[in-house]
């Protein structure tokens, strides 16, 4: 079998598409390479969406957290301080134990237009319930992030801001909020690539790989107890991983750098 | 345990309980939060020889031991660090194993890798095939923080690093102008100013490490997260103490041990900074 026929057969093999059963004896170096990088599509799927989402519930809970209304500011403390002080690990199990336990009932939903039925049985599927297990995890830690990032916004700024007579709103979008951006920037770059790691881990956790279509890791493993050769589809997984680290950072220094364009280069 | 569980299906409420949370493997799951805790004690003096190694060697004069620092060093920062303690642990069992088959057994003629096999001798088993046991399970917890400290040694060398190069240049000026051997300059003044830098960074390593733990499940090890699946799970009317699925309270459990210890950890690193700060010219240390 020549490799684009493998790639044909296993490139998209991670999300159903092609053929259904495994390679089970005398692994090529191609097939190691298509199938661990189809896994990777799911990285990048949980990675993309758990970081869009998260971003915005970070913004909420950063700004709850320096409220001063004990409302907001409890509620936001607790659930940064129960996330960031636990293992993701035991979050996938949590979630998935308490999905688990949800009844099996389907919600009809009316957007309007358009009538789709809610199955908590998706919960359980690693596609939304680990998807939303990250959204969580990244959320509690950028909301950290961002706060200490208000915290650090120069007080005269803010009292410039009320000297023009701003409305809170404007002062928020136009002087807090691209200030908290520029001063979080690069600790959110550490944290987006320790999510995009911590992606690793969904099927590893509790999430079951339905019909084998798992993530990159969940391949290198298959690979590596049927060859019970670590030195192929490790290594290989590590590239994957390095190389998408680096389009991560290249696409988070461009934004830092649009960030500060308006600051002098020194 | 007690004396009153010998017929556990007769038993009800409070002493139900009493019973079922002392059964040996209650006993076993409380024992893991042990090989938890000695994981962190173990590792730590490991992770920082390997930390110093990896600095210094990204700070060496010779070019060969300066790249290899730095690849080491900069592995983890692109690569999960699950892929590491996964690929670790067996790369370091069959090297083990084969660096001892080749001590032991020279006149061994087949290949080691006979297609989807790895085979040495049985001599060069690592432990012995007839060994017990828990010589099995110690081993197996020994290759796991090995693993451990390999990876988290190339963050604290990271962190270390930094550290070193942050220590204020006049500083180290001064030793030499006090005439101090390149060997005394380090050892007392650049060591014991770089803690002070150093410390944000270790103690951030140390609750990654605490938050890394229950991947011990994963390298096979019986931790916390085993006997938390293993006691959760659903028994049915066989067993002596049967129950539903409580997993997610045995979860929950696990959860309230990682909060409190993550939260101690927080309330010594504050003590701690504050004592490696005093006496120094930064905003913690003028106080």
């Amino acid at each position: 079998m020549s490799c684009f026929e493998t790639l044909q057969d296993y490139g998209l093999r991670a999300v159903g598409i092609g053929e259904r059963l495994l390679p089970k004896t005398d692994f090529t170096l191609c097939e190691h390479v298509v199938l661990i990088g189809s896994g990777m599509i799911w990285n990048l799927y949980f990675a993309f969406f758990a970081l869009l989402l998260g971003f915005f519930l970070a913004i909420g809970l950063a700004t709850s957290r320096a409220s001063t209304n004990p409302w907001l500011r409890l509620p936001a403390q607790s659930f940064i301080f129960v996330i960031r002080g636990s293992p993701l690990f035991i979050q996938f199990f949590i979630a998935y134990e308490t999905f688990v336990l949800i009844p099996k009932l389907g919600y009809d939903l009316n957007l309007g237009f358009i009538e789709i039925t809610v199955e908590t049985r998706w919960l359980t599927k690693a596609w939304l319930g680990a998807l939303i297990v990250l959204f969580l995890n990244t959320s509690a830690y950028t909301a950290q992030i961002f706060y200490g990032a208000l915290q650090a916004i120069p007080r005269g700024d803010i009292e410039a801001a009320d000297a023009i007579g701003m409305s809170a709103r404007t002062k928020f979008r136009r002087i807090v909020f691209p200030s908290m951006l520029r001063l979080a920037w690069e600790s959110y770059t550490n944290e987006a690539i320790f999510l995009f790691h911590a992606t690793a881990l969904v099927f590893f956790a509790s999430f079951p790989a339905w019909r084998q279509k798992g993530d990159a890791l969940y391949y290198a493993n298959y690979f590596a107890d049927k060859t019970f050769n670590p030195f192929v589809p490790y290594p290989i997984i590590a590239a994957y991983f390095i190389f998408f680290t680096l389009v991560l950072i290249v696409v988070f220094s461009t934004v830092g750098r649009r960030l500060n364009r308006h600051i002098k280069k020194t | 345990m007690f004396e009153f569980c010998a017929d556990p299906k007769s038993l009800e409420g409070f002493v139900w309980w009493s019973c079922y949370l002392t059964n040996g493997k209650h006993m076993a799951f409380y024992f893991s939060f042990i090989t938890v805790l000695s994981l962190l004690l173990f590792t730590v003096p490991l992770i920082m020889a390997l930390g110093f190694a990896g600095a210094l060697a990204r700070r060496s004069q010779i070019a060969p031991v300066r790249w290899f620092g730095w690849i080491y060093t900069s592995m983890v920062r692109g690569v999960p660090d699950i892929i590491f303690f996964l690929f670790a642990l067996i790369a370091l069992d069959q090297g083990i194993e084969y660096l001892r088959h080749v001590a032991l057994c020279p006149d061994w003629s087949e290949p080691i890798r006979q297609g989807n096999d790895f085979r040495v001798c049985p001599e060069a088993k690592m432990p012995l095939g007839t060994a017990p046991q828990w010589i099995h399970e110690i081993y197996g917890f020994v290759l796991a923080a090995v693993g451990f400290g390999i990876v988290f040694g190339a963050f604290a060398a990271n962190t270390l690093y930094g550290a070193l190069n942050a220590v204020p240049h006049a500083q180290l000026e001064t030793g030499v102008a006090y005439g101090m051997s390149p060997r005394q300059i380090f050892r007392r003044i650049h060591l014991p100013q770089m803690w002070v830098y150093a410390l944000p960074g270790l103690s951030n390593l140390w609750m990654i490490l605490i938050k890394a733990t229950p991947l011990l499940f994963l390298l096979g090890v019986e931790d916390v997260v085993y006997w938390a699946r293993e006691l959760g799970g659903s028994k049915t009317a066989i067993f002596d103490y049967p129950h539903g699925d409580w997993r997610l309270g045995y979860f929950l459990v696990l959860l309230v041990f990682y909060l409190l210890l993550t939260w101690v950890s927080e309330k010594a690193f504050g003590r701690l900074t504050a004592w490696v700060s005093r006496g120094q010219a930064t905003v913690g240390g003028t106080t």
